[in-house]
């Protein structure tokens, strides 16, 4: 299946992210693998109670597209589909959404997998931390970028 | 006019997420307009010598020879942390 054939969707919201309509939304298909990333409680030892979710309008979205597209383009895929969302975002909930549609699940898992390390190395979101001792700004992970560069191609 | 925009850690020690500068010849870089602001000198000096910085030019990752010219967007950020 070509990347044309691939329906390709991509969104940033301030509003929480609702998992259960964005997989009926998801087409039909032999393997469907979704991901949430949710906001976890703790960083670097810290206590975090919220994220402040900075992004810079347009790029952000020409990036999750540009992902999502190269996804489609290099496996068998009839769906592609990012939702991040933006703003306040409080501890335990949902910050990322991706859903992957193929009729073979190795597209799929593949597929999905290369969105996230994709998403988390390239495209403009900065997350700001808020807990008991006040506010600071995530760093970035090698660790993230060693898992991107595991999809280069040769 | 160039369009200049500053996002998080940066955005913060600068005081100013956007920019709009007159466009001059000798700013045809990423690395000469960085210079440029760099002469502002405090903070400015000081936060874009950090070598972490991303650089974009018209929405798209640039590096520090890609040109620049009048009517451009330009963006300056740390590291992404996203997802």
């Amino acid at each position: 299946m070509s990347a044309g054939a691939c329906r390709v969707q991509i969104g940033v919201q301030e509003a929480p992210l609702a998992p259960e309509a964005l997989c009926k939304s998801l087409p039909v298909a032999g393997a469907v693998v979704t991901f949430i990333g949710n906001v976890r409680d703790f960083n670097a030892a810290a206590e975090v109670a919220a994220l402040q979710l900075e992004y810079y309008p347009g790029m952000t979205q020409r990036s999750l597209q540009a992902i999502a597209e190269e996804a489609a383009a290099r496996w068998s895929l009839c769906a592609a589909q990012v939702v991040h969302r933006v703003g306040r975002i409080a501890a335990g909930e949902a910050i990322v959404w991706v859903g992957v549609c193929a009729a073979h699940r190795g597209d799929a898992f593949a597929a999905c997998e290369f969105i996230m390390d994709a998403l988390k190395t390239r495209a403009p979101f900065w997350k700001k931390e808020y807990g008991p001792a006040g506010s600071t700004w995530v760093e970035s992970r090698a660790s993230d970028i060693s898992r991107a560069a595991r999809w280069r191609l040769p | 006019m160039l369009r200049v925009l500053f996002f998080a850690r940066l955005r913060e020690q600068l005081g100013c997420e956007a920019l709009d500068l007159k466009w001059a010849p000798e700013v045809n870089c990423v690395a000469a307009l960085r210079a440029v602001l760099a002469q502002r000198g405090e903070p400015w000096q000081q936060a874009l010598a950090d070598d972490n910085l991303v650089a974009a030019v018209n929405q798209v990752v640039a590096d520090a020879a890609t040109p620049i010219s009048s009517g451009d967007e330009v963006a300056f950020f740390p590291p992404v942390t996203g997802g």
